[in-house]
């Protein structure tokens, strides 16, 4: 057989594979993604309206959105819909519980320690590590900018 | 190599879950299953109960019984192998594992018949198997987990199949080609299909020229599940060598699903794919003598969620099995 290179089966593939639809990937997650936002938004104010001071407020906002996330996740139901929101629902913080939750009940059969418990944060542990990583490493930066400017 | 003394497949059956019962080839499979988890505990336990079946239900199909099998081909997706262990633990029968990933029946089917002509086994089984959830769980992201899909990708079949292969039955193994592992350096592991079809080219091509053969010869060339993307490289790369597949190429792959209805993307794929359409609806057909000289060409994408995280890129092989009707 002729022998084709890698460049040359690269384009072919390329020519072959359908791209994902962006553009309307991208309205999705807009339309999506800004449903969320403002449903988070909605829940402030009414919580504020409750009686909880600005800084409660987002943080039940925050607790409201996990705890939906996860019980759509619980009933099968998140996946369906992340289908069509995509970066919509995976970037926010339900994106976040969804991952967590999805491990939790994947791995369950392995028991509660090697299974579950070790894989829970198989998706979100990165976003941990770096995301703390990432603070720890500006919190330095800030302080030494401190020291300079007195 | 070539089969000169003509073995042939006894008996074979076709397992396979609620989707693909639900595809066109429904009917075509001997039994299926609405619950995925087949009443078991874990989506690895319901992938043995598949291989268990396909097994049990061929050697009642062919009035055998367990015992009288030499040696039994088995192999699945799974870490080690386990659907095919522990599915077949309790058969007793001598037990070879395998490893081809989607081309494993080709692989087993070949196997089986070897030592049936050569004389080193009367009876000797071949089974795969794959499922949906246990594949997702160890190559992919938890079921639940709110991922997008691209258009390339494939849907892991939940399904097996199991061929027995001896002296007797109407369709008899002529040929088989070992493929050679291929890669052109695709690393995408949601386009198995690309990653694929140069083996599938490279074994076709070799076959046709050692046996002095032409895609019209045959009744259909069938391969295992290069999917929609897969299929329109495979004959790019064929036409190249100035060979026409056209007519004549039918992908398991995309005959378990309908694309337009049930959402799989590129089509079906699995160890199970390629099997349980084997061992049901092209062997049915043939047997009824539908189709009377095919190609059986299963692929396979050799790689691990390790080599991927490694930055490796995803080898292929294919292996080809020359299946006729007797007349």
């Amino acid at each position: 057989m002729k022998s084709i290179s890698k460049q040359q089966y690269d384009e072919m593939v390329k020519q072959a594979s359908p791209g994902s639809p962006v553009l309307k990937n991208c309205v999705l997650a807009f339309l999506f993604g800004g449903f969320l936002c403002l449903l988070g938004q909605i829940l402030c104010n009414l919580y504020q309206d409750m009686g909880m001071e600005l800084k409660n407020a987002r943080a039940a906002v925050s607790l409201t959105l996990i705890t939906i996330a996860a019980i759509l996740t619980i009933l099968k139901v998140y996946d369906k819909i992340a289908k069509h929101a995509g970066a919509g629902m995976l970037v926010p913080i339900t994106g976040f519980a969804n991952s967590m939750v999805a491990c939790g009940i994947e791995f369950k059969s392995e028991g509660y320690v090697a299974g579950e418990g070790a894989k829970l944060f198989t998706i979100a542990g990165p976003v941990l590590v770096y995301g703390i990583s990432a603070s720890v490493i500006y919190g330095i930066i800030i302080y030494v900018i401190k020291l300079f400017a007195g | 190599m070539v089969f000169e003394n003509a073995p042939g497949i006894l008996s074979h059956a076709a397992i396979a879950g609620k989707k693909e019962a639900d595809g066109p080839l429904g009917t075509d499979f001997d039994q299926t299953y609405d619950d995925t988890a087949l009443g078991t505990a874990s989506w690895e336990k319901a992938e043995a109960e598949l291989q268990k079946e396909a097994v049990g239900l061929a050697l009642d199909k062919g009035g055998l019984k367990a015992d009288s099998v030499d040696v039994i081909f088995a192999g699945d997706l799974l870490n080690q192998c386990i659907s095919s262990t522990f599915g077949l633990r309790d058969f007793g029968i001598p037990f070879l594992g395998q490893y081809g990933a989607c081309s494993t029946m080709a692989q087993t089917l070949l196997l089986a018949g070897l030592v049936v002509d050569c004389g080193a086994a009367q009876l000797a089984a071949a089974v795969t198997s794959s499922h949906f959830c246990s594949a997702e769980r160890q190559f992919r992201l938890p079921l639940e987990y709110g991922a997008q899909r691209t258009p390339t990708a494939q849907w892991t079949a939940t399904a097996s199949g199991c061929a027995i292969v001896g002296f007797g039955g109407k369709v008899k193994l002529q040929h088989a080609l070992v493929g050679k592992i291929s890669d052109l350096g695709i690393k995408d592991a949601a386009n198995m299909g690309a990653a694929m079809a140069p083996s599938a080219a490279e074994s076709l091509a070799a076959y046709f020229e050692d046996t002095g053969t032409r895609p019209v010869d045959f009744d259909a060339v069938f391969t295992g599940d290069l999917g929609s993307v897969g299929s329109e490289l495979l004959r790019k790369l064929l036409s190249e060598e100035n060979i026409d597949l056209e007519r004549k190429h039918k992908d398991c792959g995309l005959m378990i699903y309908d694309r337009t209805e049930q959402d799989v993307h590129a089509g079906g794929s699995g160890c199970g794919c390629s099997a349980s359409v084997l061992c049901g609806h092209i062997l049915k057909n043939m047997e009824s003598g539908n189709y009377k000289n095919i190609l059986f060409a299963a692929t396979g994408a050799l790689m691990s969620p390790t080599s991927q995280q490694q930055g490796e890129s995803i080898p292929g092989i294919a292996h080809v099995v020359h299946l006729v009707r007797e007349q």
